[in-house]
């Protein structure tokens, strides 16, 4: 009973029905350009007894496919965003403390010897001396792990709206990466309460404060935040409360729904704007005051 | 069906309130009564079609095609109520408790395909009477447009059309009148009615193809 139809076979077309493997891949990787009568094909074709055990096994082989896909895609995606961070703050501080002993060293080899990752790649298009070609090495060495952290920069950008729209939207994709990966995965961070995503990334200050030697944390990484950074100082822990907040959200949109919500980016900015506006109104008072 | 519910389908009390129901076992901690879990309205698209009267041509035993199934919410109670239910979700994290909405019933089958690639999944999916589409996609009257192969002829596409997911600053109501105008390329819109308050920004549309 060879398929004569146009669109072709279905997805058990050539596959034991005992064979999981063979269906998975087939649901997985098959195509065709319509849809047929595939239960009453199924049982035509002696594939399945009848259309209830068609579906019986239907059932079986698409929970299968589905449950391997969605393996292979939280496995890859995530972890990989997690090492991907890690390894970009990897080459960052070993280009940073690299550079300090080039610029220690090519001041007492060179008369217009400056500082950072920067003088390192000016330093590293030289044409150097004998005496100065371990130093000028070094700085080319600096200028590699640099060029390897900004591709690794720019692979967050990809991956990070793939994996959490939401959080990438909200926190830029290399601070929702980061996020994401101090809490262990983006489902740990889904569960986690604002109050903690707060402060994740600033473990040693929190745990001296809840000894009882320190005033508690204002924020963790999401100091890095604009709407953080770019707050008074006297007003960041309130930034800081609220960004978690949305950034909490924003984690379980994206991991229990996937789904974009493009409404909190505005809730967030009109949350920050009402933070700012309280000091631009304590300073005008002020001011006021003094005229009088 | 004088109520226009499907089979499978009642309004029944929880709590003292009339509120839709199906049998089958629960999946996002709804109320339960014996074997009748709640339908929660104010989380499903379709729940608040169903519970706001619309026509939607659902009889309950039919095949159907759930584009945008998520976590499995809503088509957990079409499937609970329909036939063979076909449920595609593109995004992985949803998938997985879709898994578990699917794992007790033995009438649907989960997909993990893009709406947009039919020929992905034409090769399991069999024709149906009912389309039911929920994605948060920009073109998703294209997308009803290409899964238009999986309805039968006198079959009813179950449309809410997410106005953010096409643009996020325009008027929602221009937002669906561009959606309509290109859905009517291939089907013929039967009824549309605006989902406020509990979807705010969303139209239900049911529609049904057009043969020329």
């Amino acid at each position: 009973m060879d398929g004569t139809a146009p669109s072709g076979e279905g997805w058990f077309g050539g596959i034991d029905r005992d064979d999981e493997a063979a269906a998975t891949a087939a649901i997985h990787d098959g195509t065709a350009d319509a849809p047929d009568d595939w239960p009453s094909r199924a049982v035509e074709s002696g594939f399945a007894a009848d259309e209830n055990d068609y579906y019986e096994i239907l059932h079986d082989a698409t929970m299968a496919a589905t449950r391997a896909a969605v393996q292979e895609h939280g496995r890859s995606d995530v972890q990989q965003l997690q090492r991907v961070v890690r390894a970009m703050d990897d080459c960052e501080r070993v280009a940073n403390e690299l550079a300090e002993r080039v610029a220690e060293w090519a001041a007492t080899l060179f008369g217009d010897a400056g500082t950072g990752v920067d003088y390192c790649l000016g330093l590293a298009e030289r044409d150097p001396d004998p005496e100065q070609r371990r130093v000028v090495e070094l700085a080319r060495r600096v200028r590699d792990l640099d060029d390897e952290a900004t591709a690794l920069r720019r692979s967050i950008e990809r991956t990070a709206p793939e994996v959490a729209p939401n959080l990438a939207a909200l926190a830029g994709p290399v601070l929702a990466a980061r996020l994401v990966s101090l809490a262990g995965g983006l489902e740990t961070l889904a569960r986690k309460p604002s109050g903690t995503v707060q402060v994740l990334g600033a473990e040693e200050a929190l745990f001296a404060h809840l000894r009882g030697h320190a005033p508690s944390p204002k924020h963790g990484v999401i100091y890095t935040h604009e709407a953080v950074r770019n707050t008074h100082p006297e007003d960041r822990g309130s930034a800081a409360r609220a960004l978690a907040g949305k950034l909490a959200i924003a984690a379980r949109a994206d991991h229990y729904t996937g789904e974009r919500r493009p409404e909190l980016d505005e809730q967030l900015r009109e949350r920050v704007a009402t933070i700012r506006a309280r000091r631009d109104d304590a300073d005008e008072g002020a001011e006021g005051g003094a005229d009088r | 069906m004088s109520d226009g519910l499907p089979d499978g389908v009642e309004r029944r009390p929880f709590d003292g309130r009339e509120r839709l129901a199906t049998r089958g076992s629960p999946v996002y901690g709804e109320p339960t009564d014996g074997d009748w879990r709640a339908w929660d309205a104010s989380r499903s698209k379709l729940g608040a079609m169903l519970s706001r009267g619309l026509d939607t041509g659902l009889t309950g035993g039919e095949p159907v095609l759930y584009l945008g199934a998520a976590a499995g919410t809503t088509v957990s109670h079409v499937a609970d109520f329909a036939g063979p239910t076909y449920a595609v979700e593109f995004a992985p994290r949803p998938t997985r408790d879709l898994l578990d909405a699917a794992a007790p019933r033995s009438n649907l089958f989960p997909l993990l395909k893009d709406a947009r690639e039919p020929a992905s999944y034409a090769h399991v999916v069999e024709p149906v009477d009912a389309i039911v589409q929920d994605v948060a996609t920009r073109g998703q009257a294209e997308v009803a447009l290409r899964n238009r192969r999986f309805l039968a002829d006198d079959g009813r596409l179950l449309l809410a059309v997410k106005a953010r997911s096409e643009d996020v600053v325009a008027d929602p109501g221009d937002v669906f009148e561009r959606v309509l105008e290109d859905l009517r390329s291939g089907y013929e819109v039967l009824a549309t009615e605006r989902l406020t308050p509990t979807h705010e920004d969303h139209l239900a549309v049911v529609a049904t193809p057009r043969t020329e």
